[in-house]
């Protein structure tokens, strides 16, 4: 489709105006020249926009409110069984078998098999079972792998069991109290972690995957070419945040309080206080772990590898304290643990602040450290 | 903010950009007068992107100076970012802001300008001021980007290939939008690589090639230097063709060069050249299968210069 230059002439002739046009402002403003106008500030339209596309993206909404609270209902139930847990025994078909058997179905705490050698040393090998007992002439033999899970408990058992049917008896006289304290169950080791770990994946994965999409659709790249503050975007993201992060927060408590009976035993606005915090670090993390990536799979490795240790580390879902001494130093300085510490502090022990002050420290520096490196570091191509 | 005064939008000299061994931009010069419309028309990778980054101030030049309403990039970022407006090239919006809502944003950036209903009444978008732009057509979504190049009431609105892509009545309704705001007294920077975009809209424009201006002039001016009013299109079906030399020698034709199967004469007077052509054809037995003549285009200019059309240079 081609146009002659006939149609060049058709342009209006705007040269001669120009001598008109000696006000800088009339030609400075084209197009209905206005007096300044008030409007709500860019930070506002910047955090309306993360809230909007938040939750205008139901995907987002269900990871970020209902997906903890499922992970805390599987959790919760799993490791809530009521009464003594059993242990599984295996026991080797061989002479004698039956009357260890005899001895050990009787025993409370434990179930009990018999298998040949092939059998009873697969099932050991795959944790079916976490001892298996050899009848030996004039006593027993114990196969187990002493450092797998549950393996001193089930010789203790086994042991004590065959023992005592083998004509021990015990000198003193000793009987169990059972206590169920609130505070002390697992259920309340596991909400405060919950808690964390959403600030963490809601912050990462959150701000992470938005600010690469739009460094991938050149978007970034459009903003800066106004004169919007770059300050002001990457605060948008935190800011936007905090909006859902009370809802987060007092979903995830709600539920514990309804179906577990987990109180909050400190103060409640100590917990949001912690939870802002929370929300700081780990959206300045995710604008950090963003600031170069420029594909969604480049990013996904790198929030991993950022995420996983913390994960795994900082006591979530189990204690750091069972990891050897040496390595609580390390873990200790990863910021997600002393987010979860002092939230189950404040939870659990009803903390105070003063008492959760090196914890408010260390987030406190984690997130300006953090956020001051991805305005440093942030490309906007 | 003397450029106003002395009518200088933008003054480009020396610009040189490379990426690694691929020379982008190299040794360009360019003068924008205050409210004219400038074009940079060219093939895709003559450099037409990375110049105009460079004058929007998002690309650092390897060499070259700047000037855009007589400020510079280095020292006077914040007050070029509130006087000029741009539309790059694929920029994605936020797929589920409403069009409203993405002109309210772009806005709140800017101290002074338009209110968002009479932006997006500029740009036509009334009746889908509240859609998400996700459920926008190309040409809605071209317009709505150029709304956001215009809230700031720009003095210079730079566009890069506004309608590549789009369909011709969207790309008429671009037009419109951009003649709109050059009847306000804006200043109009864009590129184009379609010769009727570049002739309806500008006033001046600079051909580029490598890198390189290679001509510079209003569009009638440029296609005026081929010394040649129309062209001549022919295909020979059967029989035999004349040589070039033969062809130039024919009257009134300026130019000679194959066009596709066929060839291509510029010719002033093609009233003299064509009935000579026939009978040159008819004397040694050929048979047409094709002949037009058009008015001689930007087009035909820039083959002239580079040997290569636009679209497949």
């Amino acid at each position: 489709m081609r146009e002659g230059p006939g149609s060049g002439a058709a342009r209006p002739a705007g040269r001669e105006g120009e001598g008109v046009r000696t006000a800088p402002s009339a030609a400075g403003r084209p197009p209905t020249g206005r007096g300044p106008t008030r409007w709500p500030g860019s930070l506002a339209q910047l955090t309306l926009t993360r809230m909007r596309e938040f939750v205008r993206e139901p995907e987002a909404v269900f990871w970020t409110f209902v997906f903890p609270i499922v992970l805390a209902l599987l959790l919760g139930f799993a490791f809530s069984e009521r009464g003594d847990p059993t242990v599984r025994v295996a026991v080797l078909d061989a002479a004698g078998a039956d009357a260890v058997v005899r001895i050990l179905a009787d025993a409370p705490g434990l179930q009990v098999e018999v298998l040949d050698a092939a059998a009873a040393a697969a099932a050991l090998r795959r944790g079916r079972v976490a001892l298996v007992v050899a009848p030996r002439a004039g006593g027993v033999a114990y196969r187990q792998d002493p450092s797998g899970p549950g393996a001193r408990e089930a010789r203790l058992l086994v042991d004590d069991a065959l023992q005592r049917g083998a004509g021990r008896t015990d000198p003193l006289a000793a009987r169990v109290e059972p206590v169920e304290e609130q505070g002390s169950r697992y259920i309340d080791f596991l909400i405060p972690g919950l808690i964390g770990l959403n600030l963490l994946s809601t912050g990462l994965w959150g701000v992470g995957y938005t600010v690469v999409r739009m460094r991938a659709g050149m978007l970034l790249k459009r903003l800066m070419a106004t004169p919007m503050r770059r300050w002001e975007f990457m605060a948008s993201f935190l800011l936007g945040r905090l909006v859902f992060l009370a809802i987060e927060i007092a979903a995830i408590l709600l539920f514990a309080r309804l179906v577990f009976d987990v109180r909050v035993h400190g103060s409640v606005a100590l917990v949001g206080l912690l939870g802002v915090l929370g929300a700081f670090v780990f959206t300045s993390f995710g604008l950090l772990v963003a600031s170069r990536a420029r594909t969604t799979e480049g990013i996904a490795g790198i929030m991993n590898l950022v995420a996983v240790p913390m994960w795994l580390l900082s006591g979530v879902f189990f204690s750091y304290e069972r990891f050897p001494e040496w390595t609580h130093g390390a873990i200790r300085a990863l910021p997600l643990t002393p987010l979860v510490d002092a939230l189950r502090a404040v939870i659990n022990e009803g903390a105070t602040a003063l008492e959760t002050a090196p914890a408010i420290g260390a987030l406190g520096a984690w997130g300006l450290l953090a956020f001051g490196s991805a305005l440093l570091l942030f490309r906007w191509r | 903010m003397t450029a106003a005064g002395n009518g200088e939008a933008v003054v480009c000299r020396g610009l040189r950009k490379s990426y690694g061994p691929v020379v982008a931009v190299d040794g360009l010069d360019l003068r924008v007068a205050a409210g004219e419309c400038f074009g940079l028309l060219g093939p895709n990778g003559a450099g037409k992107t990375t110049t105009v980054e460079v004058l929007e101030g998002l690309l650092h030049p390897d060499d070259g100076e700047i000037r855009i309403l007589g400020m510079r990039w280095d020292r006077d970022e914040r007050a070029l970012r509130h006087a000029i407006g741009i539309q790059l090239q694929d920029t994605r919006l936020p797929e589920k802001l409403t069009v409203a809502e993405t002109i309210r944003l772009f806005r709140s950036f800017y101290a002074e300008g338009p209110s968002v209903d009479e932006v997006v009444a500029r740009v036509q978008l009334d009746e889908k001021r509240d859609v998400w732009v996700r459920r926008l057509s190309g040409g809605q979504r071209q317009r709505l980007a150029v709304a956001c190049a215009l809230v700031g009431a720009p003095r210079i609105l730079f566009l890069d290939e506004p309608t590549t892509g789009l369909d011709p009545q969207s790309r008429r309704s671009l037009w419109e939008l951009i003649e709109a705001f050059r009847a306000g007294g804006g200043t109009v920077v864009m590129t184009t690589h379609y010769m009727d975009e570049a002739a309806r809209l500008c006033d001046r424009l600079a051909i580029i090639d490598h890198g390189r201006v290679i001509a510079e002039g209003a569009p009638l001016d440029l296609v005026a230097t081929l010394g040649a009013d129309q062209v001549v299109e022919f295909t020979v079906g059967s029989g035999p063709t004349p040589s070039e030399s033969e062809l130039a020698a024919l009257p009134g034709v300026s130019g000679v060069r194959r066009n596709g199967d066929g060839w291509a004469l510029t010719a002033r007077g093609v009233h003299r050249t064509v009935p000579a052509l026939l009978g040159r054809l008819e004397r040694d037995g050929a048979e047409l299968s094709r002949l037009a003549t058009h008015d001689a285009t930007l087009e035909d200019l820039f083959v002239h210069l580079t040997g290569r059309s636009l679209r497949d240079a």
